[in-house]
């Protein structure tokens, strides 16, 4: 059913199909600011989550950022599912940032396995009080009536009385105490593949992200930044800058020369005009080889113990056979595919602000510090984001926003050029890896060990933070599943002025490389099959043994493969999920080609499948366009790399077919894992493995690209 | 400035910019259509995709004086109301994550089909290729292509 709605100024999408769900697209514009953030709603609004008016509307806000993975759809169809809710007469709205709604951080795979509980609440407390005051209408008892499809019925009767005509008296009963939940086999929403709501207006070219925000008076800046991290302005002169036509003003902020224009073009345009001196500061000094050879430096000492079981040390000794690598992972950007942008109005006594952000609430506090404002008093819309990959966790973009906006007096978009994005990034730390493995004279693992040198996110972030062992940096090495007897796994912080972040699955997507290739060498040195000798050491009991069991059978392991084809096979548990791929690939002049790739996945369970297939095939390109040509390097301070002509990203013609088989348990054990990262880590050791099946030569330093594959 | 003069889905726009201004900066800022994204500006992301006398062109490198006397279609001309065959099929297909480079891919697709009614995978990995996806939707963009020229050929299409 199509619903169109219009609110205000507020533009609304008509859905059509059978879908059902209206989207409220775009985002409002400037408001008269210091309004209560959602007007009190006279309609039943229980709670922060959901609103039934008169009319039989149901609203539900949605709290976290829809950056591709599908969250503005399948969010409320938790809400609507416990609800009852008639799904045609659902409207989704993105919620403004707000105490009320608690995190609305959007990461760590988290916003399904986070949310799916007190989500579930909110629409069941709802849809008690619904039925409540409808008893209490009817005279009956509560049990002779029930809820279905957006309305309460009294079965013996066949009285009915729809959620509109219920609203206002449900708004008078008292909240439950005690939330009775649905029986997950009575989910008429969760687990189907629905439609994503967002898909309409994403084909048509309405779909709005924070790079599209425009109204009357909106300015466009560009930014002079220093190229090398930490460094200052010395001086400037905008002269030419000013004389272009296009330009309004010139103006110094913390970060560097903002250039304000009437619109993107001048704006790039007169930052190019612009001509600064900067005082580059001590990080020009810094350097990859420099880098890289520090981390060597470093694992020469001993590091904090992340996992010891057994005596790893001991038993290497002991052992007939013993194996050593070193592996190597790069400093990588996000290239999400809209650069980072954000939108600030300042006012006396206020502020709002348009941005594509993962953190609303923490870019929202930032402003309002700096400003000197109450949080309450920056009014945040969160856009659609044109990626995220954890890049938009981070409120940089935003707070330089509100400063170029304070300064010029006017409201300002500061849009960023691909540049800007490429080199300004928080990147996925870069790290060194050496493993020793040892074998007993049957050709079984009896000892592994696993140093790991990397800079830590967290310690840059707070410094002095970490003590010993920076739990994230180990996630993927100190976790792994096999049953190794005598494990040590340690962990080097590293410090670097390249700054550091969430990269898409974080430090698991280094560890995952290091540890899964590695044991497909010990599988080697031991003459054993890779998937064998994985099923073997993880244990028939092993959480992954069945996922690693799925991926093989259905890749077809073992089975012949034209000529020149290999495959190889690796996984990994992260953020709740276990993931094995099997990858099949050739080698085509010199050139590593992959041709598919078989995903097993166990999330436990699953909202919308069709959403959690889509986060694995969108981790695999990910993950491969980091395998085969991801590198940032750093020259002088500075990083290397500015656009995708020398940071390439995978093309459609190198897209492998990719196939996702998923592991489901009952809604009873299981427990739900995230999806938007887990599909990443295992894809680089998977082709690396399949590419020594063919070369005999180990993949030990990534990207491929430069190392010969 | 003299008014440069754009036919832009069927309609005739006067605009007052610079000549080298880029096409795309026109579209977005001037005349507000922001269907049409930015990704990278030198030709490398496809993101910018615009059809110009029914070829898909990079519009940030092509300047306005370049498409004076020409047909300009964005994305907001593809269709009247998100009907043409390759929107359909995005929407069956669940084609989009974030969506941001979706525009370029269906105006090289629909340049593509207007070509090659019935393309095979070597024809659009060809004329796929130079639009990057960050979020990989390539596999759904590649079975959206076959199922909209599946249609196209049973004639349904307007
Ligand atoms: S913006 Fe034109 S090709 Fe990337
Ligand atoms: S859908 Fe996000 S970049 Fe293609």
């Amino acid at each position: 059913m199509a619903s169109i709605v219009k609110v205000g100024r507020r533009r609304f999408l008509q859905v059509s199909g059978t879908a059902g769900a209206g989207l409220v697209i775009g985002f409002a514009l400037p408001s008269p600011l210091l309004r209560a953030a959602q007007a009190a709603e006279e309609p039943f609004t229980p709670n922060a989550w959901l609103s039934i008016d008169p009319e039989g509307q149901v609203t539900i806000w949605v709290a976290k950022s829809e950056m591709g993975q599908g969250v503005l759809t399948s969010l409320p169809m938790i809400v609507a599912d416990e609800l009852e809710a008639d799904w045609g007469r659902v409207k989704i709205q993105q919620a403004l940032a707000d105490p009320k709604y608690g995190s609305m951080s959007t990461g760590g795979s988290a916003s399904i396995r986070r949310s799916f509980t007190p989500l579930r609440e909110a629409g069941a407390a709802a849809r008690m009080m619904l039925v409540a005051a409808a008893a209490k209408a009817w005279g009956v008892g509560l049990s002779t009536c029930r809820a279905e499809s957006g309305a309460v019925v009294q079965l013996a009767s066949g009285r009915r009385l729809s959620y509109g005509e219920l609203a206002p008296k449900a708004a008078r009963m008292e909240i439950p105490k005690q939330i009775q939940l649905k029986n997950p086999k009575e989910f008429k929403l969760i687990g189907k593949p629905m439609h994503r709501l967002d898909t309409p207006e994403k084909v048509n070219g309405r779909a709005r992200f924070g790079m599209d925000v425009e109204f009357r008076g909106l300015h466009v800046a560009a930014v002079a930044r220093c190229p090398v991290f930490g460094g200052k302005i010395k001086r400037f002169d905008a002269a030419k800058a000013k004389a272009l036509p296009g330009v309004v003003k010139v103006v110094e902020v913390p970060t560097g020369v903002a250039v304000v224009a009437k619109d993107t073009w001048s704006a790039f345009q007169g930052r190019d005009a612009l001509q600064v001196e900067w005082d580059e500061g001590p990080a020009a000094r810094t350097d990859s080889a420099g880098l890289w050879a520090m981390l060597h430096e470093k694992a020469k000492g001993e590091g904090a113990t992340a996992r010891n079981e057994g005596d790893a040390l001991a038993a290497l000794k002991a052992a007939a056979k013993r194996v050593q690598a070193q592996y190597e992972a790069p400093f990588l950007a996000h290239a999400t595919m809209e650069p980072m942008n954000a939108t600030v109005r300042v006012e006396k006594g206020g502020c709002e602000i348009w941005a594509p952000t993962q953190a609303p609430q923490w870019a929202q506090g930032e402003v309002a510090r700096l400003l000197g404002l109450a949080p309450e008093k920056v009014v945040f819309h969160t856009t659609l984001l044109g990626g995220g990959f954890g890049r938009r966790a981070m409120p940089d973009f935003v707070v330089e926003a509100a400063e170029v906006a304070r300064a010029a007096g006017v409201p300002v978009k500061v849009a960023w050029s691909r540049e800007d994005d490429m080199r300004h990034d928080f990147y996925r730390p870069m790290s060194l890896h050496l493993m020793e493995g040892g074998l007993d004279g049957r050709g079984k693992l009896t000892a592994c060990t696993h140093r790991l040198v990397a800079p830590s996110i967290s310690d840059q972030m707070n410094p002095g933070s970490v003590k010993g062992v920076d739990q994230a940096a180990v996630d993927g090495a100190a976790n792994i599943l096999y049953a190794i007897p005598n494990l040590r796994v340690e962990y080097v912080m590293a410090r670097t002025p390249v700054p550091l972040g969430w990269w898409r699955s974080v430090y698991a997507s280094q560890n995952a490389f290091a540890t899964e290739c590695f044991i497909d060498e010990l599988a080697s040195a031991a003459g054993r099959d890779p998937v064998e000798f994985r099923l073997e050491l993880l244990g028939a009991s092993s959480p992954m043994h069945p996922v690693v069991a799925l991926a093989a059978e259905r890749s077809g392991w073992g089975k012949p493969l034209p000529a020149g084809r290999a495959r190889g096979v690796a996984c990994c548990e992260c953020f709740g999920t276990r993931v094995a791929h099997v990858a099949e690939v050739s080698v085509v002049k010199g050139q590593a080609k992959v041709h598919k790739v078989t995903c097993a996945v166990d999330c436990g369970q699953v909202v919308n499948p069709d959403t959690v297939r889509a986060q694995v095939e969108s981790a695999v390109v990910y993950g491969l366009s980091a395998l085969l040509t991801g590198e940032i390097t750093i020259e002088k301070g500075r990083v290397k790399q500015g656009n995708f002509d020398d940071y390439p990203v995978l093309r459609m013609r190198e897209m492998p077919e990719v196939e996702v088989h998923m592991l489901l348990g009952d809604w009873e054990s299981a427990k739900l894992g995230g999806m938007g990262e887990p599909g990443l880590p295992p894809l680089a050791p998977a082709v690396a493995n399949a590419l020594f099946a063919i070369t005999g030569r180990r993949i030990r330093r990534l990207p491929l690209k430069g190392s010969g594959a | 400035m003299e008014p440069i003069h754009l036919t832009v889905n069927g309609k005739t726009r006067a605009v007052e910019v610079a000549p080298d201004t880029p096409l795309l900066w026109v579209l977005r800022d001037t005349l507000g259509l922001k269907g049409t994204k930015f990704g990278c500006g030198i030709a490398e992301c496809g993101a910018c995709t615009v059809l110009l006398d029914g070829e898909a062109i990079r519009s940030c490198i092509t300047s306005v004086k370049e498409a004076v006397g020409h047909r300009i279609t964005t994305i907001e001309g593809l269709s009247a109301a998100g009907g043409h065959p390759l929107q359909k099929a995005w929407v069956s297909e669940e084609v989009p994550q974030c969506g941001y480079c979706q525009s370029g891919q269906l105006m090289a697709g629909a340049a593509l089909l207007a070509k090659k009614p019935k393309p095979t995978d070597a024809d659009i990995d060809e004329a796929m290729s130079g639009i990057l996806c960050r979020c990989g939707t390539y596999q759904r963009i590649r079975r959206a292509i076959h199922a909209a020229a599946g249609e196209v050929a049973r004639g349904q299409h307007r």
